[in-house]
């Protein structure tokens, strides 16, 4: 096995790591071998990343793979070659497949295609209702147990409005340290709602999907999980009034995460005037005072992490009335930049700080031990060196993902992924994908004989 | 200007221009042979994704008069059933070579992606879509007004704006594409327009349009008002609980016999009663109230064939895609005191 890929040692030449002082760093056998400046390359691959930045391997907590179901959409091949050319090295496929990921056996179905595909760790969501229908727990215990490990459950897109039920849940993933990550959207009142409820939607005439709706969700299950101990996390905060809750609820100690996409940090209810269904987003595109107040919390650690909540859709589901088109926009090749255009751009966070909230942050709420770790000597070899001077368009018709639905095209965005490293295996080069890591799977495992 | 979307993006000009042709066309219509050859070998279609005879029929009219030919596309799809998309539609008349689009479509937004998207190169007129606007309901409205406020005044009407003249527009604004349509066009042409109606039947967002809010239809009224345009109020929206009951809502916004003898006892002899029809009698409007001296219910609808005929002879003879002259207000202006306010104004209506 000497041509094997994984094998192969990499001398990374002068990264800023964090985009702090340069240095070099060793990666072998899957680790970061050695770290400092001057390091010997000996028979190491030499990677020449001057005017580069190292970060730790990003980590989606929120990514629609849409397999099994709806392959026409996205696959966990597709979709984990998009997230390793966003600079992922781990994504958490959430549970909205068909069948629904409620079962340890599509748990573990989800968790080897993200094995075969091989170009991030693939971490299943389980739901937290059977088929998301909010009646009845789904087996939590059992896909906590089973090969895909799984600590986040959801039934994302989907709240989990009884309160029973959500207490019940909270209470019940202490069991085996998991976390209920709730998307917070109260059902009566936002039955058919179409955008963000406001003087854009008064003038438009579409639905209003009112801030209330999320806020009193929130306001309930931090509430919740302040009785009864538990761990909750809040998917795609998108609103002033959601971060004040949040806030508050962390200044009682209450143990709340939460996360911000990519797009809530920057686009707002206007581009809605265009009717253009790419703009259509669940929770919707809030105003501009949102947008603000959503980079602050980022900044100050109220907001922990970014979850791109990628959404491909095939495009028959958005090239039709506003009224009848599919919530979500891609997000996985585009959050490093927009996160490096509204973040860091704004001084708001600097690289180390990009590296708490798109690493090692969501790597601990997910409890994924060899994801989200320091840049140092032993650590697993999951990393990204990024160009932030880079420019590019985006253009959705070039990604790798099967979803065309980025609101972010035709944009010129900042900072490029010029490397993923995954297990120290390089799955994007030169900006390029490069191979998957195929180690793991399970034709690596027949050929090596297994353990 | 090759499409009419909304009003909100109607300009003055282009608006008293819209009008002033109407006006020509109204006089088509009084003659013996109702017919103008402007539009012969033209096609406009007719694309109807939501029921609606009376729209319907007020284009066929206008094009047929203009000497287009016309094809009805009745594509009705909901939300629930889906129909044929709009862009195979769409792609499909492209292909049968249609100049205009008239598109009805319960979708808000539905033309302006019809227009927008370079599925088709027709013209498109919006004749009303979902909760969002139907602006040659608006146009025709507007037209009404302007007659009404000509004669009043024994100027001509041609080239006349609405300056200082006090609208009321009571009932459900919330679904309404007409209120919306009507807000911006009104203002555009200088009315004072005053939105009455329950809270809940209100968008929020409502206190950043450009017009004046009450919950309370006594006061508006007592404060002076040149017409009164009622909206039709469905009654499924009581089963929704955006008012507790018919009755209720008849006795708090509705057009009813006392509302309508206040307006002699306050001495509002040439206040006039619109409605877009279809009404319902008895909920939001009386039968005496609708079947008043006062009421310009079957104008509007006369009217509404002539603003139709010159939105379809303005955007398909490329009149309004040329610069305009630049408007001046006319001489014809109403006399007499400034209008007064109401009591309830905007900034807090939710």
């Amino acid at each position: 096995m000497t041509n094997d890929p994984t094998r192969g040692s990499f001398l990374i030449r002068g990264a800023a790591v964090l985009g702090k002082e340069r240095t070099d760093l060793l990666l072998q056998d899957g680790r970061i071998a050695d770290i400092g400046a001057g390091l010997d390359a000996g028979s190491a691959t030499v990677i020449d990343a001057d005017g580069l930045v190292a970060l730790p391997g990003m980590v989606d907590p929120h990514t629609h793979l849409r397999e099994p179901g709806r392959e026409d959409a996205e696959t966990v091949e597709t979709g984990s070659r998009a997230a390793a050319l966003g600079g992922y090295t781990a994504v958490h496929a959430m549970a909205n497949s068909s069948p629904v990921a409620d079962t340890a056996g599509v748990v573990e179905q989800v968790f080897s295609l993200g094995r075969e595909a091989g170009w991030v760790d693939v971490r299943p969501v389980g739901a937290v209702t059977v088929g998301l229908a909010g009646q009845q727990l789904a087996e939590l215990g059992a896909m906590a147990d089973s090969r895909a490990r799984v600590r986040i459950f959801s039934d994302d897109g989907i709240c989990v409005s009884d309160p029973v039920l959500m207490r019940r849940a909270l209470e019940y993933v202490k069991a085996f340290d998991g976390v209920i990550a709730q998307h917070a959207q109260e059902p009566r009142l936002t039955e058919g709602a179409q955008m963000n409820e406001g003087k854009v939607s008064a003038v438009l005439g579409l639905a209003g999907w009112p801030a209330v709706a999320e806020e009193s969700i929130i306001a309930r299950d931090v509430l919740l999980a302040q009785h009864v101990g538990s761990r909750l996390h809040i998917c795609h905060v998108s609103t002033a009034g959601s971060v004040e809750l949040i806030r508050w609820a962390k200044t009682r100690g209450i143990k709340v995460t939460a996360e911000v996409t990519p797009h809530h940090l920057w686009l707002t209810e206007e581009l809605v005037r265009s009717y253009n269904p790419v703009y259509k987003v669940n929770p919707p595109l809030r105003a501009e005072e949102d947008v603000l107040a959503l980079r602050a919390a980022l900044a100050d650690g109220t907001i922990d992490v970014i979850g791109t909540d990628h959404a491909p859709h095939p495009s028959e589901a958005k090239d039709c009335e506003w009224a009848q088109a599919a919530m979500g926009m891609t997000g996985l090749e585009t959050a490093l930049s927009v996160v490096q255009h509204t973040m860091i751009e704004s001084g708001l966070l600097d690289w180390e700080g990009f590296a708490r909230v798109t690493s090692a942050t969501p790597a601990r709420i997910g409890r994924l031990a060899d994801q989200g770790r320091p840049l140092h000597a032993g650590e697993p070899a999951n990393l990204v060196l990024v160009d932030p001077a880079a420019r590019w368009t985006v253009d959705p018709q070039a990604m790798a993902t099967k979803g065309r639905n980025s609101p972010f095209s035709g944009r010129e965005l900042p900072g490029a992924v010029i490397a993923t490293f995954f297990r120290g295996h390089p799955t994007v080069l030169d900006g390029k994908l490069n191979t998957p890591d195929r180690s793991r799977s399970t034709a690596a495992a027949a050929a090596g004989g297994g353990k | 200007m090759r499409h009419l979307l909304s009003t909100q993006d109607l300009s003055l000009a282009n608006a008293i221009r819209i009008l002033d042709t109407a006006e020509e066309m109204a006089a088509v219509g009084e003659r013996e042979v109702k017919k103008l050859p402007a539009l012969r070998g033209r096609t406009v279609v007719n694309l109807f994704f939501e029921d609606s005879t009376r729209t319907r029929i007020s284009f066929e009219a206008a094009a047929k008069r203009l000497s287009a030919d016309v094809i009805n596309f009745s594509a009705k799809g909901s939300s629930v059933s889906k129909g044929e998309s709009l862009k195979d539609t769409a792609q499909t008349l492209e292909a049968m070579s249609a100049d205009a689009v008239v598109i009805r479509h319960w979708a808000s937004g539905a033309p302006q992606q019809l227009a927008t998207s370079g599925w088709i190169d027709a013209a498109v007129i919006n004749a009303g879509d979902g909760t969002h606007e139907h602006p040659t309901q608006a146009l025709l409205d507007a037209f009404t007004m302007r007659r009404h406020l000509a004669a009043l005044n024994g100027t001509d009407s041609v080239g006349s704006d609405l300056t200082g003249f006090r609208v009321a527009i009571a009932g459900d604004v919330l679904h309404s594409r007409v209120a919306r349509s009507n807000v911006w066009l009104l203002q555009t042409l200088g009315a004072e327009v005053t939105l009455v109606a329950p809270p809940t039947l209100l968008p929020v967002g409502v206190e950043h349009w450009p017009c004046k809010v009450s919950y309370d239809l006594d006061s508006v009224l007592e404060s002076g008002m040149d017409a009164i345009m009622v909206l039709r109020v469905q009654a499924e929206r009581m089963n929704a609980s955006f008012f507790p009951s018919t009755r209720e809502y008849s006795r708090r916004w509705g057009l009813d016999d006392a509302r309508l003898a206040r307006l002699d006892t306050l001495g509002m002899t040439d206040t006039i009663i619109m409605h877009p029809g279809p009404m319902n009698r008895g909920l939001e409007i009386s039968s005496s109230a609708a079947d008043s001296p006062r009421s310009t219910v079957l104008a509007q609808v006369r009217n509404g064939v002539s603003v139709r005929m010159a939105a379809l002879y303005l955007l398909l003879s490329g009149d309004l895609r040329d610069p305009v002259p630049v408007y001046s207000p006319a001489s014809a202006r109403r006399p007499g005191p400034a209008p007064r306010s109401t009591n309830e104004t905007g900034g807090n209506a939710r």
